[in-house]
């Protein structure tokens, strides 16, 4: 069955059942691959992306429900175009590993979309969904921190 | 696609030249100068670490970037020598090759004579067993750094000296005539050639073996932190990990392995999985099958939907009986016995001896990218994708798995998403190989639902710790540790000999035998019994248990001492070892350690010395309405010579947190012979509510380097259970403590 997905601004017809989770239409059809598998029961966060603007895990998310625009870590900024966000990540060198931080900007690009003054206890509250093996959280509170700052005042 | 592919098709060719380097670990070296395994088309090879061509300059770094920040540091001791831009600079994992064994691997680290060779534990027991150190090519141990810090700088002096001779040959001048700059040769006349424009020619040159380093007076980019060269691809979702190898055609698969541990098939049914849309195959093998398919989520989905019946144990079947197992080790003859000082039996008597038993479970490395790898199989060779920590024993096992010589193996090393010591194994790429052969012609990638991943992990042994001590006058008068546990070590020598056998571990002991305390009467034995269950090192690796039975057994006796915890440590340690003292006394003046708190609020400290590094740890604990929360870790470290403080402080603030993780929730439990845990939910870490804030120290007392990426892990379970213990008056023995205490979640 031909289903179109709009994922990034482009339109892509994957042929898939309706059943299949985004996260894996994304990465094994769609092949965008920054969008991670990290548990499948939506417990870690890793497979976060925004749809309609609202950040989703995507290991959720059937490919039949989706009902909105997509937008991954490759439409959120590209290394020659990186959000202010993806800017203090890198300003911060947030990431160990990195497998989790695709999710992690996602998620914080949802919570700084809605609220671009949170404290730490709304950071703690939007951001502990999203797990981190490597225990980058000190850094990554301090990168949201900076980019919550420099939007509000830029 | 791994760069080196890319490198290893388009650019490699001038054949093998001497090698610079190797001169690290002189003593122990095996033999010297193993052949450079590059060979560039185009472009130059200098030694086994650096090709330079038109499109610029790749450092080989043959260590696993795991999340540690390895490709940084060890381009930068290149980068430093060769004097070039290092943010310009392509870093690569590079093939499987003998060149790059791990010289540090066989080295022991007792705090004491440390510049000399090891009389025991680590250095004997591989000089003896593992007489080929030089295949070792292994990310493990926190020793990367240790390993690479003259050979990396050699290498990059070395080519650098190459360079200019290449220069002064084609310009008619001699090399004191010339200098460099950020990849430029300059002459006398300001005219510049740049080091791509020389390497051939420098290449054909024999490059001197013993080049004059900079002091670290001049150094540029040692010493200081820099801007780590995976920070924007980690961003932008851009670095390629092993799940993120893509190839054109390619199929995706996923494998089902008993559940009970090298158990076999008794019946499988697998008609409604072959009918299932998108399947390729079902391949059915002797304690497992694998499911290959057009869609990894379709390939989990066939897995589900095959009917089997898997066979019985040959081990205990659940924790309690496990443990049982662990217990009986105790009867058995000692496995390891590295510390024996005075005499504990003739002191250890009488009613005022203190006898205590600790327990520590089983943990998952539960690494964020699960288990995969990505296999291209033709008749007379086999391309391997694999984001692993041992690439020889990868490429050897895979390439046995085929029936292909190792020769005919291409193994391409990618980024991981954590390692944590699991990706040491080859079970994980084995099963990849073995289906790439059902599709010829095919690229095939396994992804291990994360199920599965935890359900069939390399385990960190759980153990047991029984102590006996004797106070004196407010000090240790006799310390006597056995510890129960089964051998990691022993699974990787049978792996990398193929010989059953028990070696000598001791892992086993670490972090309770080698801990620089004066203890007048002090002896620490291991015993290793074989439960059945596969174990493996699992980060920091005997420190993680250890580290809480030595460190929590010495806050007992503090506290049965009636004096502060720190200044009874500092009591026992000053004598003994500098960089312990001085980290203590600076997590104190951190902290503002006063040894009283107030109520509703608990403190706790703990030392641990592993992987030749000093770590000192402060934890406060508040009660929160019921609920326990961390709020705040000093730590102190000292590894000697810190390459990169900012990286250091990450690995310090991480390694802390994977410590906590586990003291707080892990658990691996048993029933039914099956690993009870499958998921996060079971099986969960810190997230960022209920991390605590951080400060860090790095004092630099220590004399020679330490490692990194493990020495924060141990010190993170005593020092929040001497906390707890502080704030409630009740002493945990065994881990995970929230089965006797309430965290915020």
């Amino acid at each position: 069955m031909l289903t179109t997905i709009k994922v990034n601004g482009t339109d892509y017809s994957v042929n898939l059942p309706g059943e299949v989770p985004l996260l894996w239409v994304l990465r094994d059809a769609v092949n965008l691959t920054g969008t991670k598998f990290g548990c499948g029961v939506g417990a870690c966060g890793a497979c976060t992306v925004h749809i309609n603007g609202e950040a989703v895990r995507s290991c959720q998310v059937a490919l039949g429900d989706v009902s909105g625009e997509v937008t991954t870590i490759e439409g959120h900024g590209a290394p020659d175009t990186m959000s202010v966000l993806q800017k203090a990540w890198v300003e911060h060198q947030v990431a160990q590993c990195g497998y989790c931080q695709s999710g992690q900007i996602m998620q914080a690009a949802s919570l700084l979309a809605a609220n671009l003054t949170p404290g730490d206890v709304e950071i703690d509250d939007a951001m502990s969904g999203n797990l981190c093996r490597c225990g980058t959280y000190p850094r990554i509170r301090a990168a949201i921190h900076s980019a919550a700052k420099s939007m509000h005042e830029g | 696609m791994g760069r080196f592919k890319t490198i290893a098709r388009r650019t490699f060719l001038v054949g093998s030249v001497a090698v610079a380097g190797g001169v690290a670990f002189g003593a122990w070296q095996v033999a010297k100068n193993p052949a450079n395994p590059l060979s560039p088309e185009k472009g130059a090879t200098l030694n086994p670490w650096l090709i330079i061509d038109g499109d610029g300059i790749t450092i080989i770094v043959p260590r696993a970037e795991m999340g540690q920040g390895v490709q940084t540091t060890l381009a930068a001791l290149v980068a430093e020598e060769l004097d070039i831009e290092l943010t310009q600079v392509k870093v690569d994992h590079g093939p499987p090759a003998q060149a790059y064994f791990n010289g540090a691997m066989s080295g022991g680290r007792e705090y004491e004579n440390s510049m000399e060779p090891p009389s025991s534990g680590w250095g004997t027991f591989m000089a003896q067993a593992v007489p080929k150190v030089m295949s070792m090519q292994i990310t493990g141990g926190s020793t990367s750094t240790i390993d690479a810090f003259n050979k990396l700088r050699v290498a990059g002096a070395s080519a650098r000296q190459t360079l200019l001779q290449a220069a002064a040959n084609k310009l008619g001048l001699t090399v004191q005539q010339l200098t460099t700059e950020n990849g430029v040769v300059i002459a006398p006349n300001n005219s510049r050639i740049s080091y791509a424009d020389l390497a051939e020619d420098a290449a054909l040159l024999e490059p001197p073996q013993k080049p004059q380093l900079k002091t670290p007076s001049q150094w540029r980019y040692l010493g200081k932190s820099q801007p780590r060269l995976d920070q924007v691809p980690k961003a932008t979702g851009t670095a390629i990990y092993g799940i993120d190898v893509r190839v054109p055609d390619m199929l995706f698969a996923t494998i089902r392995m008993s559940p009970r541990f090298g158990a076999g098939i008794d019946t499988i049914d697998t008609s409604e999985a072959e009918k299932m849309t998108g399947v390729e195959k079902v391949v059915i093998w002797e304690n497992g099958f694998g499911v290959i398919a057009s869609n990894t989520w379709l390939a989990f989905r066939a897995a589900e939907a095959v009917e089997v019946e898997w066979g019985p144990t040959t081990y205990p079947t659940d924790t309690q009986a496990v443990f049982r197992s662990i217990e009986a080790g105790f009867e058995d003859k000692p496995n390891v016995a590295l510390q024996d000082q005075g005499d504990v039996e003739a002191v250890l008597k009488g009613d005022d001896v203190i006898d205590l038993e600790y327990r520590a479970p089983f943990l998952a490395h539960a690494t964020m990218e699960p288990m995969n790898a990505t296999a291209f199989y033709t008749k007379d060779h086999l391309e391997l994708w694999v984001g692993n920590q041992a690439p020889i024993l990868i490429r050897d096992f895979c390439a046995d798995a085929v029936g292909l010589d190792k020769d005919q193996v291409t193994l391409n090393t990618t980024l991981m998403g954590g390692g944590f010591g699991r990706r040491s194994m080859v079970d994980f790429a084995v099963p990849a190989a073995r289906l790439a052969k059902e599709m010829p012609g095919r690229a095939v990638q396994v992804t291990w639902s994360r199920e599965e991943d935890m359900r069939h992990d390399w385990y960190r042994p759980g153990a047991i710790c029984r102590y006996r001590a004797k106070l004196k006058s407010g000090r240790i008068e006799a310390l006597y540790g056995r510890m129960s546990s089964p051998s990691p070590l022993a699974p990787v020598i049978r792996m990398s000999t193929g010989i059953n056998m028990s070696p000598t571990d001791p892992t086993i002991t670490e972090g309770s035998h080698d801990q620089p305390y004066a203890i007048e009467n002090f002896k620490v034995v291991g015993y290793a019994p074989d439960v059945g269950i596969p174990v493996g090192f699992w980060r920091s690796v005997g420190g993680s248990q250890n580290g809480f039975f030595h460190e929590s057994m010495i806050d007992e006796l503090a506290y049965a001492a009636n004096a502060d915890p720190l200044n009874f440590r500092l009591n026992h340690i000053r004598s003994k070892h500098l960089p312990a003292t001085k980290v203590l006394e600076k997590v104190g003046q951190m902290s503002n350690w006063t040894n009283k708190t107030p109520a509703g609020v608990g403190r706790g400290v703990a030392h641990v010395w592993s992987f030749g590094t000093s770590v000192a740890q402060v934890i406060e604990v508040r009660d929160e309405d019921g609920l326990i929360r961390i709020t705040d870790i000093w730590i102190a470290a000292d590894l000697g010579l810190v390459l990169d403080p900012v990286n250091v402080e990450a690995q310090m603030i991480g390694g802390a947190i994977f410590g906590l993780s586990a003291a707080m929730h892990g658990e691996i439990t048993f029933s039914g012979g099956e690993v009870e845990q499958g998921n996060f939910p079971d099986y969960d870490g810190l997230r960022m509510l209920n991390t605590p804030r951080f400060e860090v120290s790095l004092l630099q007392n220590n004399i020679r380097m330490g490692g990194a990426g493990e020495p924060g892990t141990p010190p993170a379970a005593p020092a929040l259970a001497n906390a707890l213990f502080d704030l409630t008056g009740k002493r945990a023995r065994e881990l995970p403590l929230s089965s006797m205490f309430n965290f915020v979640t």
